[in-house]
């Protein structure tokens, strides 16, 4: 018996030694490419960085220079005032706030319409919801110009926002989600009298947050980073969003190269929406990929 | 199952108005408007319009600068396609695999789901600059070859790609991760005990069993470079030198917004919203998961 087994014990234990440490080399092997690969993905954000903190000789030297200057301050300040970045940051922040709350609410009412309610025309209402998935801003972006233009909206935040609201998505999302919510519920808060707005408010928004958070990240993410349709209504610097404002920045042909100055704005331009994936990160990629279930 | 429904003759109508009222003024309208002016010859600002039927189509089709819009808009959507699909999954295997801090790593990637997209391009733009970038200057005093993607289409397009994967990729990443967490454990534990290496497992078993998330990914994707990379084009190389990144949906701004020639623009709408609409029901055909802009 003690033969037998310190004989398998002699057999097996060099094997589970060089296995462990192929193991080990293995699992040094995957950290060092995961870091090249996070060192790879953060590089250009890295540069921008780097040359926002150097003067115009320092960002348009030959070799580049790729370590922090001593401008940072200085640049950024600049810039600040020059682009009138406050202003920017600021637009950009409503409308992304807009369009993010304004779809998740629209949505939601429509979802809870389609799904609690039995109402002539429904078919309907949820088919004209479906289509808008293939209409794009850029596919119809000529005569929804000319719609804004109509009512007045040039230059405007309804213009900017409103027909950015309707969500094919986020109503799909939500319809999904009532779909499993219990029908006891529903039931239980009619037997105690509550109406379907008591409902609506009192059970089904608590226990929606989840996928608000979750849609939250994404349709804030959408509405920071619009470009086309800012470009197209809005003509007054002030009505400019963050995105639109920066490209205009980018120093052309005859003028003198301030990349430094322009990635500063870049860097100023994108940490918003990416402090936004960062700190909500759970609920972006909940957003992402929970609604097919 | 009736016991879902609430009782009301014009609630229902009252919470879906918000969202019917959007679409209809802002996508139905201005869709049927694109329609109906692309069988139209206007003049520049729209005061006269003669029905000239399909004429506007046979001029797109016949026209040397559409075709070419066609085909580098195929060469930039499979191209972005291909290197996001491609590198988000090697990311994502990478980031799955059981090792301390993987969760860091995760974040270390995730995050690029913030970049707007034209700010990449903004940023890709100085790393490609023909004076000052990184890459011309590294490429030069390697192989003396002088990179300018101001002379050169190619390298233009390359530059564009690279900006769009790299605003994409958290993207891709988060998808690939969810789909790699609903492969059981057990059936890779499986394989290696009949003798499978890493390797073998990954296009035996993984790869397969992630068809559908990369099919879904395809779609999206193909759908993100056709309608949402306006932004990229614009802001870094207006479509030049040359047309060489001139993708359909720059083309629509700029036949219908600098132009002013609406009704091939509209043509060009129609085209594109044919597009959106294969795409879109290729999806619905072959997965359940919804589309997200």
């Amino acid at each position: 018996m003690s033969i037998e087994w310190s004989a398998e014990a002699t057999l097996t234990r060099p094997r589970v030694g060089a296995a462990r440490r192929r193991r080990a080399w293995g699992r040094l092997a995957i950290h060092a490419l995961l870091v090249l690969a996070v060192l790879a993905l953060g590089f250009p954000l890295y540069y921008a960085f780097v040359i926002s903190t150097q003067t115009i000789a320092e960002a348009t030297a030959s070799p580049p220079r790729v370590l922090p200057g001593s401008h940072f301050w200085t640049n950024y300040t600049e810039v600040w005032h020059r682009i009138h970045m406050g202003r920017l940051l600021l637009n950009s922040l409503i409308i992304a706030l807009t369009v993010s709350v304004g779809k998740i609410a629209v949505s939601m009412l429509s979802a809870f319409a389609i799904v609690y309610f039995r109402f002539r025309g429904r078919e309907v209402v949820f088919w004209m919801i479906f289509v808008t998935l293939m209409l794009p801003v850029p596919v119809r972006i000529i005569s929804t110009y000319k719609v804004i233009s109509d009512l007045g909206w040039i230059n405007t935040y309804a213009g900017l926002t409103i027909p950015l609201i309707a969500s094919a998505t986020a109503t799909f999302l939500f319809r999904q989600f009532f779909l499993t919510v219990p029908d006891e519920l529903s039931d239980a808060a009619q037997i105690d009298g509550a109406g379907p707005m008591r409902f609506f408010w009192s059970i089904l928004l608590p226990i929606s947050w989840a996928n608000i958070a979750a849609l939250f990240v994404v349709m804030f993410i959408y509405g920071w980073n619009q470009y086309l349709w800012p470009l197209m209504i809005t003509s007054s610097e002030d009505m400019r969003v963050v995105v639109t404002g920066i490209a205009a920045f980018v120093p052309t042909g005859t003028q003198l190269p301030e990349w430094n100055l322009v990635m500063a704005a870049a860097v100023m331009a994108l940490l918003p929406p990416i402090a936004v994936v960062v700190a909500m990160q759970r609920w972006f990629v909940k957003g992402l990929t929970e609604p097919e279930k | 199952m009736r016991a879902r429904v609430f009782r009301n003759p014009w609630l229902p109508y009252v919470l879906v108005a918000p969202q019917v009222l959007i679409t209809l003024v802002f996508f139905f309208w201005p869709a049927f408007e694109s329609l109906r002016l692309s069988l139209f010859r206007v003049s520049p600002f729209g005061d006269r319009q003669v029905f000239t039927g399909a004429d506007n189509f046979t001029r797109l089709f016949t026209s040397a600068d559409y075709l070419q819009s066609i085909q580098v808009s195929f060469v930039f959507a499979l191209g972005v396609t291909f290197l996001t699909l491609a590198s988000s999954l090697a990311l994502a295997v990478l980031a799955s695999q059981k090792i301390r801090g993987r969760g860091v790593y995760r974040s270390a990637m995730l995050w690029t789901y913030g970049i707007a997209p034209p700010v990449s391009g903004i940023i890709w733009l100085f790393i490609f600059h023909p004076s000052y970038g990184l890459v011309p200057y590294l490429l030069s005093t390697v192989t003396a070859y002088e990179l300018n993607w101001l002379l050169e289409g190619r390298i233009a397009m390359l530059l564009v790609i690279l900006a769009a994967t790299w605003a994409r990729l958290g993207y891709g990443v988060a998808f690939y991760l969810a789909g790699l967490q609903s492969i059981p454990d057990s059936v890779l534990e499986a394989a290696s005990v009949d003798g499978a290496g890493p390797v073998r497992r990954f296009w035996a078993i993984t790869f397969p069993l992630l068809s559908p998330v990369t099919f879904f990914l395809f779609i999206i994707m193909m759908v993100f470079a056709f309608f949402e990379t306006f932004g990229i084009i614009h802001a870094v190389t207006q479509g030049g030198p040359g047309n060489a990144t001139t993708i359909m949906v720059y083309k629509v701004y700029l036949d219908g917004f600098v132009n002013l020639r609406l009704g091939l623009s509209a043509a060009e709408s129609v085209v594109l919203m044919t597009m959106v609409i294969v795409l879109t029901m290729l999806q619905f055909r072959y997965t359940q998961r919804k589309v997200f802009y």
